[in-house]
């Protein structure tokens, strides 16, 4: 069994105590910067609210907001996490609903505001109410291992590790994980994976990544332009059928749930394989 | 001598053998080695101690003006005691000394008076920061 699994809270509805199940406050982290936290917090939230569960995505990047816009949920979000902290307006006023899945929800981060402005205790009383109405809490941290990372960490019970293949995201991953909490048990996301160049030797391989962290591996995720254009248009791409990325996504989301999907693959299908497979069935390339 | 060019190669370093993959993960491990020796000042304390309580067995050093550091070079890290000698003690104990523990390949020169010691460390664990 799986360190996320939880208990379905289908019965929580807004009236009722919150005697239920608390859902799971997961951290998506890395150290580094730009490998790959927020379009994995996106894409594996789209891909659990697409599975029926109820989910909510917190920007904790305060001053640096993206995950918005990689939902294409910009020119919906009135209010944000502070917002909410200092009691200038309430949770429901400031949670955004997905335009496409009404199990999915969006807190957004300042962006006027300093990582410092957040207080932890407060940040950590949020997520608890966050986890009292949603099955998964995702929280998209910032890079480094200061304030914001120390708060992003505050009020979950697990972390995602994204790592890509290279010297600088593996040592910082590496650093992360020893300054998680005791008792912890981080899962591991390898991000830009290049099957062909690790096949000619010129890129670390999910294996040579993994013998430094050594972490139960969740999923590998090819690099494919792919997840440019995905974000250019605000659509996820774990909804695209046709795309290698998105079955990775919709994988992880799978394990994350507790379905059993055997041992991740340590390699990803060549670029344009699904596409072809797409072309062949009729589907949008 | 095919035994003799088997050997050679294994000898050979990686990152000469194969592509910048092989770089990197040489890199890799050489960065993370040194980043967790700097993590865990605990751990080299510990060792210092133990270390000149080793020395002292067999001579008089002077720890006050000792310096143990970690130097990261191209292919190894490599651990630099200077450690300055005072005297021979007399109360020396004699051979045989034990055996080196298998994942360390411990070489020693002797210059100057002082004692050099140089740890190649041949494995390494996750990052062990409390
Ligand atoms: N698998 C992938 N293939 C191709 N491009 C990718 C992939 N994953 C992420 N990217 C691109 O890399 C860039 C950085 O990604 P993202 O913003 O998700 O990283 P981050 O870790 O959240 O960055 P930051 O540390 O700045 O918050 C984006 O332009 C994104 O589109
Ligand atoms: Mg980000």
């Amino acid at each position: 069994m799986r360190a996320f699994e939880t208990t379905p809270v289908e019965s929580t509805t807004e009236g009722q105590a919150a005697a239920a199940t608390l859902g799971r406050a997961i951290v998506i982290t890395s150290g580094k910067g730009g490998v790959g936290k927020t379009t994995t917090t996106a894409n594996v939230g789209t891909a659990l609210a697409a599975l029926g569960k109820r989910v909510v995505l917190v920007d904790a990047d305060v001053g640096l907001r993206n995950l918005d816009i990689v939902l294409g949920l910009e020119n919906r979000v009135r209010y944000h996490l502070l917002d909410v902290i200092e009691g200038n307006v309430g949770l429901d006023d400031a949670l955004v609903r997905d335009k496409r899945s009404e199990n999915l929800y969006l807190l957004a981060a300042a962006q006027a505001r300093e990582k410092e402005d957040v207080d932890t205790a407060e940040m950590m009383n949020l997520m608890e109410q966050l986890r009292e109405r949603f099955e998964y809490v995702l929280i998209d941290c910032p890079a480094g291992i200061e304030t914001g990372f120390r708060n992003a960490i505050a009020g979950a019970q697990h972390a995602i590790i994204v790592c890509t293949p290279e010297v600088s995201a593996v040592r910082d991953a590496d650093r992360v994980v020893g300054l998680l909490p005791n008792g912890w048990s981080p899962e591991l996301i390898v991000n830009r994976l290049r099957p062909a160049l690790v096949k000619k030797g010129k890129m670390l391989s999910v294996e040579d990544v993994n013998a430094i962290l050594r972490l139960p591996l969740l999923g590998v995720i090819p690099d494919e332009p792919g997840v440019i254009v995905s974000t250019n248009k605000g659509e996820p791409i774990a909804l695209d059928e046709n795309s290698a990325i998105g079955a990775a996504f919709r994988a992880i989301a799978g394990r994350i749930v507790g379905e059993d999907r055997g041992e991740v693959s340590t390699t990803t299908p060549e670029p344009g394989f699904f596409t072809k497979l797409g072309a062949l069935f009729g589907g949008r390339a | 001598m095919l035994d003799f060019l088997k050997k050679s190669d294994f000898f050979k370093p990686f990152f000469r053998r194969e592509g910048s993959g092989a770089t990197a993960r040489e890199r890799l491990r050489l960065v993370l080695l040194s980043d967790h020796l700097s993590l865990a000042p605990d751990v080299v304390d510990a060792l210092k101690a133990e270390l000149f309580a080793v020395l002292s067995k067999y001579v008089d050093i002077d720890p006050q003006h000792a310096e143990v550091t970690f130097e990261m070079r191209e292919r190894e890290v490599a651990m630099l005691a200077s450690v300055p000698i005072l005297a021979v003690r007399n109360d020396r104990p004699s051979a045989p000394r034990p055996p080196a523990p298998p994942a360390t390949r411990v070489r020693r020169r002797k210059r100057k008076g002082a004692v050099q010691t140089k740890l190649v460390p041949t494995s390494m664990g996750n990052s062990a920061q409390a």
